[in-house]
């Protein structure tokens, strides 16, 4: 069952498209990555998404209803910010005693074992706290409110490898009790990839990928070696990426069978699998390139979209 | 533990697979739970379910009701037979190809082969 659903969706900000026609939807109770470069739309997506902005053209439901002004579509949603803003002179204490007022499943003893295992100063002024102990804030808050849509843009700024990974174990043990709809938004993709189950990668506005997890995984692979090996084994496929270094090159392509990795061993070719952050990086890096080639992005995205199906 | 560029599912079915050939997880052994096995592995818990799914559907795990999952019985022997139907194409193919990629003959493959069984 999906939880939002978008048709056709644009946010322009003056000559510029944030979201461009884009069509989603978010299926219940599942971690979904929304990756893509700085300024890809991520953010813009997700205020859309939470009633914080009006879209151009297009339509949104989220809980089978526009969330704009909706209380009942709001109450049901979580959306920490990078850079949420709180009351002057607020402290940290004062946004614990408030959250059970916004989220009816708050779990105050929840929240108070993260404050403890992410060191928060309940006491100091939120003006006062560090980047990454107001990203750890933000976190405890994403977590505890238990949300049935919970969007998560960027939470970790600041915070360090021991808090973030406190930070993913919460989340899937808190997932695995508490079933939820998450959206993760970041560009620490190696670090996270494992969590996700299904992943959008957007850029320019645009959806460049919209998969289950597992399906992408493995779905590129890198083939290394001479250059005239490389490029006679890569004729007629579909190139992600190239790099050559003298006579030597690699090439990363959409997913290989078995009879072609056996083709590529016999010819000589190392065979390594791409992460999904580098894989992430090609198709970005492509469809800049297929963008700058045709001129339109309008076209960029339907020829990467059926690239992506093709696999 | 968990590899780059191959579904993590596979991977889990694969990882408990060689636990019960490695016989640390007996027959009739109760196996860990799909929670257990996300957090063990830090991953998601859907993905770990379906690994231990694909196992069930192969009759490699049976649930038992509102207990947990067990390792089916004869199901070691079923996967020793597959893994050594694999064993020539995982494994001594590659060895093959690179030996001749390096010059090694057959014959200095079978003796380094007797050599190593002391």
């Amino acid at each position: 069952m999906s939880v939002v659903e978008i048709a056709n969706l644009t946010k322009r900000y003056g000559s510029v498209l944030a979201v461009n026609d884009v069509t989603l939807s978010l299926e219940q109770d599942i971690i979904h990555g929304l990756l893509g470069r700085n300024g890809a739309g991520k953010t813009t997506l997700m205020q859309l998404l939470t009633g914080q902005d009006f879209a151009s053209s297009g339509s949104i439901s989220v809980f089978g209803a526009p969330p704009v002004e909706n209380a009942r579509v709001l109450q049901n949603i979580c959306f920490i910010k990078e850079s949420q803003k709180y009351p002057e002179d607020f402290r940290a204490k004062h946004v614990f005693t408030n959250a059970p007022l916004f989220f009816e499943n708050w779990d105050s003893a929840f929240a108070e074992q993260l404050v403890a295992e992410f060191r928060l100063p309940l006491n100091r002024r939120i003006k006062k706290l560090s980047r990454g102990q107001l990203s750890s804030l933000g976190v405890i808050v994403g977590l505890a409110s238990r949300a049935p849509l919970t969007f998560f843009d960027e939470p970790y700024l600041g915070l360090d490898a021991v808090a973030r990974q406190l930070f993913y174990d919460r989340l899937l043990e808190d997932f695995a009790e508490h079933p939820r709809t998450v959206i993760l938004s970041t560009h620490l993709i190696d670090e996270v990839q494992n969590l996700l189950q299904h992943v959008i990668v957007i850029d320019e506005g645009r959806i460049l990928v919209d998969s289950d997890a597992e399906e992408l995984r493995g779905s590129a692979t890198t083939v290394a070696g001479t250059a005239r090996a490389v490029d006679a084994f890569t004729l007629g496929r579909t190139v992600l990426s190239r790099q050559g270094l003298g006579a030597l090159a690699q090439a990363t392509l959409s997913r290989l069978s078995d009879e072609d990795r056996a083709a590529a061993a016999a010819a000589g070719l190392d065979i390594t699998p791409v992460s999904l952050q580098q894989l992430v990086v090609s198709l970005s890096e492509t469809a800049q390139a297929a963008s700058a080639h045709s001129g339109t992005s309008a076209q960029l995205g339907t020829s990467t979209t059926s690239t992506q199906r093709e696999k | 533990m968990i590899e780059d560029g191959r579904p993590i599912f596979v991977q889990i079915a694969e990882q408990i697979e060689n636990d019960i050939i490695d016989g640390s997880l007996p027959e009739e052994g109760q196996v860990p739970s799909t929670n257990e096995f996300a957090a063990f592995h830090r991953i998601n818990p859907a993905t770990a379910g379906r690994g231990v799914n694909v196992l069930v559907e192969n009759g490699t795990l049976y649930k038992k009701r509102g207990i947990g999952m067990f390792v089916s019985p004869g199901a070691r022997e079923r996967l020793l037979a597959a893994r050594r139907d694999m064993f020539e194409k995982q494994y001594l193919r590659p060895l093959i190809a690179e030996a001749a990629k390096l010059g090694i003959t057959r014959d200095q493959i079978a003796k380094l082969l007797q050599k190593d069984e002391v």
